[in-house]
C-alpha cells in the first residue's frame, strides 16, 4: 500500500506516464488528471444511470406491468439507485472536484498520497462494469439499493453477491479518497495559510471525509455479513436461522444517512465558491458556514434510524431520531440563508454558473422542507416507502447535487479545458432541465400521499395521468442533457479561448493558467488569505508574492 | 430605509404569511379519511404544509428577487458591496429556524401520543391464549384509542396477520375466520398482531394514515379505530419481491351491524361479537 | 511542460525530504486504522444488539472456555512490548536487536494465530450453527486475518531492517513505525473484542 512509498517516488514515475490526452487513460497520479478521470467516468455512468431512470419512466406510463418483466423492473431500479448514488454523485462531487480543487485551495502541486489517489480511482471503473455485466450474466440484485434482507438473501442471489462485490470495491475506494482529502487538507496546507482562510469546498470536504471514514466501514463490514448470509448460510440477518433483519437495518442507515450528507456537504462547498465569484462578493457569513458544516457532520452520524420509523423500533428512538433529524435544518437553514445573504446586493452575472446554483437552492430547500416533514413520526408512518420519499431525494440529490455539478462545470470549464462553454446554450440548459425536473418529481409528492407506493412497477389505475405527467417531465430531463453534451464536446474544441481567469476569481485555482501546468503553478504557490475578497481593494496585494508568475502561461 | 420600503416589507411578509395558511389549510393532497387518527395526522399535515409553503416561497421570492435586483446590467463593472457577514442576522436565522423546529417536534410528539405511538406494546396481547404474551412484541402504532374510546368497547378486536409473498392473510381468532380481506367494524378498536412468513412486507392503509412493516421472525401490532364505512386499498409498501407491485387486498369499513352480519357467516365456532 | 525539478524547489517538498518520517504518512496510517476501528465497532454493535434481544434458541450451543482466549490476550500484549523494544533498537541502529524482536513479535503473533485455530477445532460449534456461533466467528475471524497481515508485515521489516544500510534504519523509521502502529491497533481490538466477547 501507500504507506511504504517514499515521497520521492513520485518523480521517478512521473517521467513514464504518458502525455497528453493519453494520460487520461492511464494511471497517472496527477491530481488534475485523476480529477477528470473521476468527472468523466462519474458522467458517463449518470448516463447509464439516467437511461435506466428512463426505463423506470416508460414502464411507469401504464398503470400494469408491460415494458419489462416485474423482475426486470426491480433489477433496474436497484441499478439505478446503485450507479446514480456510488458511481456518479459521491465520485463526481467528492472524487472529481476533490481532486481537482483540494491541492489548489491548500496550496499544494499534489494530493498528499498520490499512489492511493490513483488506486481509489482505477476501483471505481471494473466495480462499475461488474455491476453493470451482472444483469447480463446473472441477472442484476433485486432488492433495491438498500439491499434489506431476507429478500436480498433470497432473491437472486449471483446478482446480490456481484452487488456486493462491486460495493465494497466502491466503498474502499471512497475510503481511500477519504483518507487522502483529510491529509491533504491538514498536514500538505501551504506555510502561512491559516484554517480559516481556507476556500469553504475545503470545509466541506473535510467534514465529509470525515463522514465517509467513520461510516463507510461499517457498511463494508455489513455486506460481509450479508454475503456470508447468501454464500455460507450463516444466520446474522436471516430469521429462518435466528438472525436479526433490523440489525441489517441499523448498520446499513448508520453508513447510507451519512451518506446523503457525502453526497450534499462537497455540493454545499462548491455552491459557495461559485456564488462569491459570479456575484462579485464575498461569502456571506464564512465562520457561521465553516460550524454549520461540523455541526451537520456531528448531527448526521445520530439521525440514521429516521429511515426506520415503521421497522418496529421502539418509541423512545423514535422521539430521539425525530428531534436529531429536524435540527440538521437548523445549520442547513445557516448556510441557505447566508447564501441568499451572498446573493443579496451583488452584482449578480446571470450566467449558467449561477442559475444552476440558484436552481439548486430552490430545489433544495424544497427537499429540505419535506425531509423534516418526514422527519415527524406520525407524518413518516404514512408517506414511509411511498413516491412522497421518492420526491424527497430526488430533489435533494438531483435539484440538489447534479443541479451542483452542472454549474461547476460551468464554473470550471475554463479551467478545465482553457476554453469557454456557450453560454446561451448553457442557459438553455439549464431551463429545460428546471421545468423538465420539475414536472417531473414535484406530482410525485402528490402520488405517495394518495397512496403509491414505491419500487412498484404496477399501479392503481387511477394515478395513471399523474404518472404520464411525471415521464413527460423524465423524457425533458433526458433531452436536456443533450445540449449540454453537444456543449462541452463542441467547446472543446471551438470554443472562445478562455484566458487564465475568465471570471476574474480570487480562489488560487484561479492564479495560475489555464489549463494548469503539471506542478500547477510555476514559481512559488500563492498565498490567498482572502480567497472571497471581492470589492475590497486591500486584497491586490496580499495575493503574494510573484505576480509576474502567477499570470504566466506555460504553454 | 426609507419608509415606503419598510411598509413595503411589512406588508410582503403578512401577504407570505396569509397567503401560506390560506394554502396550507385550503388546499387538501391527501385522500379521505377513514380512521380515528387520520384527523388528528392531517391537523399534522396542514401545520406542516403551512410552514413549509411560507418557506419555500419566501426563499423562492428572496433568491428571484436578487437575481433580478441585484443583476449586472450592461455596461456594469467593478464588484458588489464587500459585506463579509453580520452576526445579529446569523444569531436571528439561527434561532428563527431553530424555535420553528423545536415547535414541530413537540407539536408532532403530541400528535403522536394522541394516535398512540407513545404507548407501550407487550401488555397489549395480555387475553391471547397461547404463549404470546411472553413473546417480545416490536413497536409499531400502539392502540388507536384516540378520540374514539367513547364511541367504542375498550376491548380491542384482535386480528392476527399474516403476510407472505404475496398476499396478507387475516385470521380472526375469535370465530376462527380466515380471510383475505379484511373486515372491520367502525368505531371499534382493532389490534393488529402481524407476522411475515419469509421477507418484510409493510401494511398500509392510505386512508388510516398507518403503515408498519411486517418482520419475519418479530411480530410487530398496528392498532386503528376505524370511523368512515367504505372500502379501502390495503398495499404492501415494502418491497418484498417481483409481485411486490401486485401485492394488495381490502379493507372493508362497514356499520357494526354488517359486520356482525359479515361474522355471522363466516364464523365457525358460533359465538356473536359482542 | 516544465520539468518537475520546480516541484524540488518548494519548501513544503523539502520538509518532507528531509525529516526522517514525514507525519502525513502515519497521519494517513492513523486514519485508516480508524475507518478499520469503525468496521470492527459496527461487528461489536452488531453483536451487542443479538444479546440484548435475541435470546439463544432453546438446543443451540454457545459456550466457550476462559483459559486459552487468556493465554491469547498475554500472547499479544507481550508481542505489543517487544514490538516497541524493536522499535528502540532501531532508533539505535542496532539491526541485529531489533531484527531479533521483531523475530520474537512474530512468533508471539504466530502463537497466537495457532492457539486461535486450535480453539476453532475444539469448540463445539461451527459456523452456521447458531446466530452467536456466526457472530463470534465473523468477529475473531476478521480479527485473525488482521494479525495474519500484521505477521506478515513484520517479516517484510524484518526482512529489510537485516542491516545498517538496508531499507529499514534509524534514518527511515516508517515502515517499522507504521507496522508498529498497526499492530499495537490489533492488540487493541483483540482486547475490547476478548471483553465482549468471552467476558461479557
Ligand atoms: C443528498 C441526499 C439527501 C439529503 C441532503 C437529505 C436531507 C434530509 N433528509 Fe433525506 N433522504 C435521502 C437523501 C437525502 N436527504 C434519500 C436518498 C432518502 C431515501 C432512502 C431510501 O429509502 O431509498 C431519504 C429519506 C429520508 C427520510 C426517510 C423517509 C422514509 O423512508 O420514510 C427522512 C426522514 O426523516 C429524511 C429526512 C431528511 C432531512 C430532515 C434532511 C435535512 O438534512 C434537510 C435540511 C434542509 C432544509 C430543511 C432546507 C433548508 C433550511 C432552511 C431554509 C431553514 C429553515 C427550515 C426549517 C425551519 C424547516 N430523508
Ligand atoms: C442519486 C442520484 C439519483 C439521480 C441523479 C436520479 C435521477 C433520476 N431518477 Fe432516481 N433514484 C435514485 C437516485 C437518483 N435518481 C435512488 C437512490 C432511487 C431508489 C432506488 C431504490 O428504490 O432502491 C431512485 C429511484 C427512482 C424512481 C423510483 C423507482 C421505484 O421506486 O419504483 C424513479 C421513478 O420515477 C426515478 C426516476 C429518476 C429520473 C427520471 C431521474 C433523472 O433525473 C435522470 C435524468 C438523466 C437521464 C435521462 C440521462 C441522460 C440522457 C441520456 C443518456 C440520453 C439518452 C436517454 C434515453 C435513452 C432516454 N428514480
Ligand atoms: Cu409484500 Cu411488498
Ligand atoms: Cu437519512
Amino acid at each position: 500500500m501507500t504507506i511504504s512509498i517514499p515521497p520521492t517516488s513520485q518523480q521517478s514515475t512521473e517521467s513514464l506516464q504518458p502525455k497528453g490526452w493519453l494520460r487520461y487513460f492511464s494511471f497517472s497520479l496527477d491530481h488534475k488528471v485523476i480529477g477528470l478521470q473521476y468527472l468523466v467516468c462519474g458522467f458517463i455512468f449518470y448516463l447509464i444511470g439516467g437511461a435506466l431512470a428512463s426505463a423506470i419512466r416508460v414502464e411507469l406510463t401504464s398503470p400494469i406491468s408491460d415494458f419489462m418483466a416485474r423482475d426486470v423492473y426491480n433489477q433496474v431500479l436497484t441499478l439505478h439507485g446503485t450507479i446514480m448514488i456510488f458511481l456518479w454523485i459521491v465520485p463526481v462531487v467528492n472524487g472529481a472536484f476533490g481532486n481537482y480543487l483540494i491541492p489548489f485551495y491548500v496550496g499544494a502541486r499534489d494530493m498528499a498520497f498520490p499512489r492511493l489517489n490513483a488506486v481509489a480511482f482505477w476501483l471505481i471503473p471494473p466495480a462499475g462494469l461488474l455491476l453493470i455485466s451482472s444483469y447480463f450474466i446473472t441477472g442484476a440484485a433485486q432488492s433495491g439499493w438498500t439491499a434489506y434482507p431476507p429478500l436480498s438473501i433470497t432473491t437472486a442471489e449471483a446478482g446480490q453477491i456481484i452487488w456486493i462485490l462491486s460495493v465494497l470495491l466502491l466503498g474502499g475506494s471512497s475510503i481511500f479518497g477519504g483518507i487522502n482529502f483529510i491529509a491533504t487538507i491538514l498536514k500538505l496546507r501551504r506555510p502561512g495559510l491559516k484554517l480559516m482562510q481556507l476556500p469553504m469546498y475545503c470545509w466541506a470536504m473535510l467534514g465529509t471525509s470525515v463522514l465517509v471514514v467513520l461510516s463507510t466501514p461499517v457498511l463494508a463490514g455489513t455486506l460481509v455479513l450479508l454475503s456470508f448470509d447468501i454464500v455460507a448460510h450463516t444466520g446474522f440477518f436471516n430469521p429462518v436461522l435466528g438472525g436479526n433483519v433490523i440489525v441489517y437495518q441499523h448498520l446499513f442507515w448508520f453508513y447510507s444517512h451519512p451518506a446523503v450528507y457525502i453526497m450534499v456537504l462537497p455540493a454545499f462547498g462548491l455552491v459557495s465558491e461559485i456564488l462569491p465569484v459570479h456575484c462579485r462578493k464575498p461569502l456571506f457569513g464564512y465562520p457561521t458556514m465553516v460550524y454549520s458544516i461540523m455541526a451537520i457532520v456531528v448531527l448526521g452520524l445520530v439521525v440514521w434510524a429516521h429511515h426506520m420509523f415503521t421497522s418496529g423500533t421502539p418509541p423512545w428512538m423514535r422521539l430521539f431520531f425525530t428531534i436529531a433529524t429536524a435540527f440538521i435544518a437548523v445549520p442547513t437553514g445557516i448556510k441557505f440563508f447566508n447564501w441568499v445573504a451572498t446573493l443579496w446586493g451583488g452584482r449578480i452575472s446571470l450566467n449558467s454558473a449561477i442559475l444552476f446554483s440558484c436552481g439548486f437552492i430552490v430545489n433544495f430547500v424544497l427537499g429540505g422542507i419535506t425531509g423534516v416533514a418526514l422527519a415527524q413520526v406520525p407524518f413518516d408512518v404514512h408517506v414511509h416507502d411511498t413516491y412522497f420519499v421518492v420526491a424527497h431525494f430526488h430533489y435533494i440529490v438531483y435539484g440538489g447535487s447534479v443541479f451542483v455539478i452542472f454549474a461547476s462545470i460551468y464554473h470550471w470549464y475554463p479551467k478545465f479545458t482553457g476554453r469557454m462553454l456557450d453560454e446561451n446554450l448553457g442557459r438553455f440548459h439549464f431551463l429545460i432541465t428546471f421545468i423538465g425536473f420539475n414536472l417531473c418529481f414535484a406530482p410525485q409528492h402528490w402520488l405517495g400521499l394518495n397512496g403509491m407506493p414505491r419500487r412498484v412497477a404496477e399501479y392503481d389505475p387511477q394515478f395513471t395521468f399523474i404518472n404520464q405527467l411525471s415521464s413527460v417531465g423524465a423524457l425533458l430531463m433526458a433531452v436536456s442533457t443533450l445540449p449540454f453534451l453537444w456543449n462541452v464536446f463542441h467547446s472543446a474544441f471551438k470554443g472562445r479561448i478562455a484566458g487564465d481567469n475568465p471570471w476574474e476569481a480570487l480562489t488560487p485555482e484561479w492564479l495560475t493558467s489555464s489549463p494548469p501546468p503539471i506542478e500547477n503553478w510555476v514559481g512559488e504557490a500563492p498565498l490567498v488569505s482572502e480567497p472571497y475578497g471581492y470589492g475590497m481593494r486591500k486584497i491586490k496585494q496580499k495575493v503574494d508574492p510573484t505576480e509576474e508568475d502567477l499570470g504566466g502561461n506555460s504553454k | 430605509m426609507p419608509k415606503s420600503s419598510a411598509i413595503l416589507i411589512i406588508f410582503l411578509s403578512i401577504a407570505l404569511l396569509a397567503g401560506g395558511v390560506w394554502i396550507g389549510q385550503n388546499i387538501n393532497l391527501l385522500p379521505v379519511d377513514a380512521s380515528a387518527n387520520a384527523p388528528v395526522y392531517d391537523e399534522l399535515f396542514k401545520v406542516l404544509f403551512t410552514i413549509g409553503t411560507i418557506l419555500f416561497v419566501g426563499m423562492v421570492g428572496l433568491v428571484v428577487y436578487s437575481l433580478i435586483k441585484f443583476r449586472k446590467r450592461p455596461g456594469q463593472t467593478g464588484d458588489g458591496l464587500p459585506i463579509e457577514g453580520n452576526l445579529p442576522l446569523e444569531i436571528l436565522w439561527t434561532a428563527v429556524p431553530a424555535i420553528v423546529i423545536l415547535f414541530v417536534g413537540i407539536y408532532s410528539y403530541d400528535i403522536y401520543d394522541r394516535m398512540g405511538g407513545m404507548q407501550p406494546l407487550q401488555h397489549e396481547m395480555h387475553d391471547h391464549e397461547n404463549a404470546l404474551t411472553t413473546q417480545r412484541i416490536w413497536g409499531g402504532i400502539g392502540s388507536g384509542t384516540v378520540e374514539a374510546t367513547t364511541v367504542s368497547s375498550i376491548t380491542p378486536l384482535m386480528i392476527d396477520v399474516t403476510a407472505m409473498q404475496f398476499a396478507f392473510l387475516f385470521h380472526y381468532p375469535k370465530g376462527d375466520i380466515l380471510s383475505g380481506e379484511l373486515h372491520v367494524p367502525t368505531g371499534q378498536v382493532i389490534t393488529m398482531k402481524m407476522e411475515s412468513k419469509d421477507v418484510i412486507h409493510a401494511f398500509w392503509v392510505p386512508e388510516f394514515r398507518l403503515k408498519q412493516d411486517v418482520i419475519p421472525g418479530q411480530p410487530t401490532i398496528l392498532s386503528f379505530t376505524p370511523t368512515r364505512p367504505g372500502r379501502y386499498p390495503i398495499i404492501c409498501a415494502e418491497l418484498c419481491g417481483p409481485y411486490h407491485g401486485g401485492m394488495r387486498s381490502t379493507v372493508v369499513v362497514e356499520s357494526p351491524e354488517e359486520y356482525e352480519d359479515w361474522f355471522r357467516k363466516n364464523s365457525k365456532d358460533a359465538v356473536s361479537v359482542t | 511542460m516544465t520539468t518537475l525539478a520546480s516541484k524540488e524547489e518548494t519548501s513544503k517538498e523539502e520538509v518532507a525530504h528531509d525529516s526522517h518520517h514525514p507525519d502525513y504518512r502515519m497521519f494517513g496510517l492513523a486514519a485508516f486504522l480508524i475507518a478499520d476501528g469503525m468496521t470492527f465497532a459496527g461487528f461489536f454493535a452488531a453483536y451487542l444488539t443479538y444479546k440484548a434481544v435475541n435470546p439463544l434458541l432453546p438446543d443451540a450451543i454457545y459456550e466457550l472456555e476462559l483459559p486459552l482466549p487468556t493465554l491469547n490476550t498475554i500472547l499479544l500484549l507481550v508481542s505489543s512490548a517487544t514490538f516497541h523494544r524493536a522499535g528502540t533498537a532501531l532508533k539505535k541502529d542496532d539491526s541485529k536487536k531489533c531484527q531479533r524482536w521483531l523475530l520474537i513479535t512474530a512468533s508471539l503473533g504466530l502463537a497466537f494465530l495457532a492457539s486461535q485455530m486450535f480453539e476453532y477445532f475444539t469448540l463445539p460449534f461451527g459456523l452456521t450453527d447458531n446466530l452467536y456461533a456466526s457472530t463470534f466467528y465473523a468477529l475473531t475471524g476478521f480479527h485473525g486475518l488482521h494479525v495474519t497481515l500484521g505477521a506478515i508485515m513484520i517479516f517484510i521489516v524484518w526482512w529489510q531492517a537485516r542491516s545498517p544500510d538496508g531499507r529499514v534504519t534509524s534514518k527511515n523509521q516508517f515502515p517499522l513505525e507504521a507496522a508498529e502502529l498497526y499492530w499495537h491497533f490489533v492488540d487493541g481490538i483483540w482486547v475490547i473484542l476478548f471483553i465482549i466477547l468471552y467476558l461479557l
